[in-house]
C-alpha cells in the first residue's frame, strides 16, 4: 500500500549510519520479516526514484498525549551513501515521507525446535532485528553472526541481546570481536538441524551461500538491488536464477520475486 | 456543475480520458492493481512483445541521473505465447482499453508478432517500438532509418486490421522525417517520444554504471525535448498523436496535448508513483474545470505561437 508517515524519530547510530522509526498503518502489523519499503524523502524530481529499505522492527505504542490508540511504526536502518540518504538523515520528528509497503516476500521461518542461524553485516542487520524479534517470540534458539570493515559497521548488537540472541562478531581490522571474515566464525557453528537467514554485501551472501550448501543447511538470502519501482514492473533488479542461461533466461525479481530467496534458487559466482 | 468531457479516440481505439500507461513501466497491468483503479486510466500499453520469451541486458540496468533515469532493460519480456496465456486473461476482465506493444529482433518478426495479436478480442490496438536504444535488433535500427521504417509499418499494417500506433525515437536528426516516412507507410497513429541515448559514469571506477554503458534517459529531465518534437511533428503530419516524456502532472499533460498531443503516455512517474496515471488524469480534470474549459478536446493543438 500506499502511505503518509511522520518521522517519529531519526538517531545517528555510529558514524554514517542511522535508525528511523515512522508512523504506519496498522495494516503494515501483519508484514513479515524481510519484506522491505520504498521511501521517496520529498515530493521533488531530485532525487527522482524512491530507495528500497528493509523493515528493521514493526512494532506499536501508546502515544502519551491522551486520546490516541495504539499507534503502528516501522522502523529502517540505513547507511548515508548518495544524495536521498543525506536528505533522509536531515529529517526529523514530525517530518513526512511518501512509503509503499509492505513489499516482497519475506522470510521463511521454518520448522519450530531448529537452530536459526542470522548471519549479517552493515545494514544487511536490518531485516534480521525484525526477523529476531519474530523468531525469539516463538521461543526459538537464535544465534546471530555480525560482520563488517570495523566496529562501526556492527549495529544495534545490544538491542539483539536484549532480545536474548547469542552474538558473535567479526571484523576486517578486529576493532570489534575476532579479526577476520564473519563466515570465518559462522563456519563451525553449522550442523545439521541448524537454518541460514543471511543479508549483507553480496560477496558475504555468496560466501555464506556456498558454505551452507557444502554443510547441506538450509539457507534463505536477502538480496539488495538497485530498483526503481519495487513492485515488478521495472525489471532493473533482476537476478540470475540458478538455471538462467543466455538461451533459458531465468531472470528472478529482487523486488517481487525476493528480496528474500532460497540460496540455491541464485546463480552465485 | 457538470464534470467536463474528457474523452478522446485515437484511431478508433475510445478512451475515458488521454491518460495511457507507457510500455516497460506498467508491467503487465497488474503489478499496479494494488495502487491505482485500472478502470480510471484511459489505456493501458504492455511490456515491449516479442514473439520469443526474451532475457534483456545484464545488470545493473538502471541508474538514477538529475531529474531523470537511464535504463538499459534490453526488452526483457515473457514472449507472445506467455502474454497470450497467461497476461492477457487478467486484462480482459479490466475495462480499459489494452494496447499491445511488440517488436521483433527482424522484419519478419514485427509481421509475426503483429499477426498473433490480430485474432485477439482483448488488444484494443498496436503500438510499434521501432525506437528501442537498448538493443542491436528490434528497435533503432528501424527507427533511425526513415526506409526501414517504412519497410516495417507496412508489413505490421498487412498483419493487422487492429489501429496501428508507430513509436518514434527521438536519437535522430529530424524527427519529422521519421513521422512522415510511419504515416506514409500506413501508420493510424504516433506515439513519441521513446527515451534519449544517454551514459552514467562512475568516476571511483573509471567505468560506466550501467552494463550495456549506455541507457535510455527518461523523466522530467526530457520533458522540453519531448514537448518540441511532439509540437514539430503535429505540425507537420495528420494523424493523431501520442505525447510521451516525463509528465509527472496534469499539468505537464495538458501542455503535451497544446503542443498537438490527443493523449499522451505516463512512465517513469509510475515508477516513483505507482497511482500517478489516475492521479494525472484527475490533476487534468481539476484544471479543466477551474477553467471552465468544457472538454479536454479542445485543448489539443491549441498551442498559440
Amino acid at each position: 500500500m500506499q502511505f503518509k508517515a511522520m518521522v517519529l524519530s531519526n538517531v545517528e547510530l555510529s558514524p554514517g549510519y542511522f535508525r528511523m522509526r515512522m508512523t504506519a498503518p496498522q495494516e503494515l502489523a501483519s508484514s513479515a520479516p524481510g519484506q522491505f519499503l520504498m521511501l521517496k524523502v520529498n515530493d521533488a524530481i531530485d532525487p527522482l526514484l524512491r530507495r528500497p529499505f528493509g523493515l528493521f522492527d514493526v512494532g506499536s505504542f501508546l502515544p502519551e498525549y491522551a486520546g490516541c490508540g495504539a499507534q503502528v511504526y516501522c522502523e529502517i536502518l540505513y547507511k548515508v551513501v548518495g544524495k536521498g540518504t543525506k536528505l533522509l538523515s536531515a529529517l526529523h520528528h514530525g517530518d513526512l515521507v511518501d512509503l509503499l509497503a509492505p513489499l516482497g516476500k519475506g522470510f521463511d521461518l521454518g520448522p519450530a525446535g531448529e537452530e536459526k542461524v542470522l548471519v549479517g553485516g552493515g545494514v544487511g542487520l536490518a531485516p534480521l532485528y525484525y526477523l529476531a524479534k519474530e523468531l525469539k517470540s516463538r521461543g526459538e534458539k537464535v544465534r546471530l553472526f555480525a560482520g563488517g570493515r570495523n566496529r562501526d559497521d556492527i549495529l544495534c548488537i545490544t538491542e539483539f541481546e536484549r532480545l536474548g540472541v547469542e552474538t558473535y562478531v567479526a571484523t576486517d581490522d578486529g576493532t570489534l570481536g575476532e579479526r577476520g571474515f564473519v563466515t570465518q566464525v559462522l563456519e563451525p557453528h553449522l550442523a545439521p538441524g541448524t537454518r541460514i537467514f543471511a543479508c549483507g554485501p553480496t560477496p558475504m551472501l555468496n560466501a555464506v551461500a556456498k558454505m551452507a550448501q557444502k554443510s547441506g543447511v538450509p539457507c534463505q538470502v536477502s538480496m539488495e538491488a538497485y530498483m526503481a519501482c519495487g513492485v515488478g514492473a521495472c525489471l532493473g533488479c533482476v537476478m540470475k536464477g540458478a538455471n538462467h542461461t543466455e538461451e533459458t533466461p531465468d531472470y528472478r525479481c529482487v523486488c517481487k520475486d525476493g528480496p528474500v530467496f532460497d540460496s540455491f534458487e541464485l546463480q552465485w559466482s | 456543475m457538470q464534470r467536463p468531457d474528457m474523452s478522446v479516440a485515437i484511431a478508433g481505439i475510445e478512451m475515458r480520458n488521454p491518460v495511457m500507461t507507457a510500455s516497460g513501466t506498467f508491467g503487465y497491468g497488474a503489478e499496479f492493481a494494488d495502487y491505482l483503479d485500472l478502470e480510471s486510466i484511459g489505456a493501458m500499453i504492455t511490456k515491449g512483445l516479442s514473439l520469443k520469451p526474451k532475457a534483456g541486458n545484464p545488470t545493473p540496468r538502471i541508474v538514477e541521473t538529475s531529474g531523470g533515469m537511464l535504463n538499459a532493460i534490453g526488452l526483457q519480456n515473457v514472449g507472445i505465447d506467455a502474454f497470450i496465456e497467461q497476461k492477457l486473461p487478467y486484462l480482459e476482465n479490466v475495462n480499459t482499453p489494452v494496447i499491445a506493444n511488440l517488436y521483433g529482433n527482424t522484419l519478419e518478426e514485427y509481421g509475426e508478432v503483429a499477426s498473433r495479436l490480430d485474432g485477439l478480442a482483448g488488444v484494443a490496438g498496436i503500438e510499434v517500438n521501432i525506437s528501442c536504444p537498448n538493443v542491436k535488433q528490434g528497435g533503432i535500427v528501424f527507427g533511425t532509418d526513415p526506409c526501414a521504417a517504412q519497410e516495417v509499418v507496412s508489413l505490421v499494417k498487412r498483419n493487422t486490421s487492429k489501429p496501428l500506433i508507430v513509436k518514434l525515437s527521438p536519437n535522430v536528426t529530424d524527427v519529422v522525417v521519421m513521422a512522415k516516412a510511419c504515416a506514409d507507410a500506413g501508420a493510424d497513429a504516433l506515439s513519441l517520444i521513446n527515451t534519449l541515448t544517454g551514459m552514467a559514469i562512475d568516476l571511483e571506477r573509471r567505468r560506466p554504471v550501467l552494463a550495456n554503458v549506455t541507457g535510455g534517459l527518461s523523466g522530467p529531465a526530457i520533458k522540453p525535448v519531448a514537448l518540441r518534437m511532439v509540437w514539430q511533428v503535429a505540425k507537420a503530419v495528420s494523424l493523431p498523436i501520442i505525447g510521451i516524456g516525463g509528465i509527472m502532472t496534469g499539468r505537464d499533460a495538458l501542455e503535451f496535448m497544446l503542443a498537438g498531443a490527443t493523449a499522451v503516455q505516463v512512465g517513469t512517474a509510475s515508477f516513483l508513483d505507482p497511482s500517478a496515471a489516475q492521479r494525472i488524469a484527475r490533476e487534468m480534470e481539476d484544471y479543466l474545470v477551474e477553467h471552465d474549459i468544457a472538454s479536454v478536446r479542445s485543448l489539443i493543438g491549441a498551442l498559440e505561437v
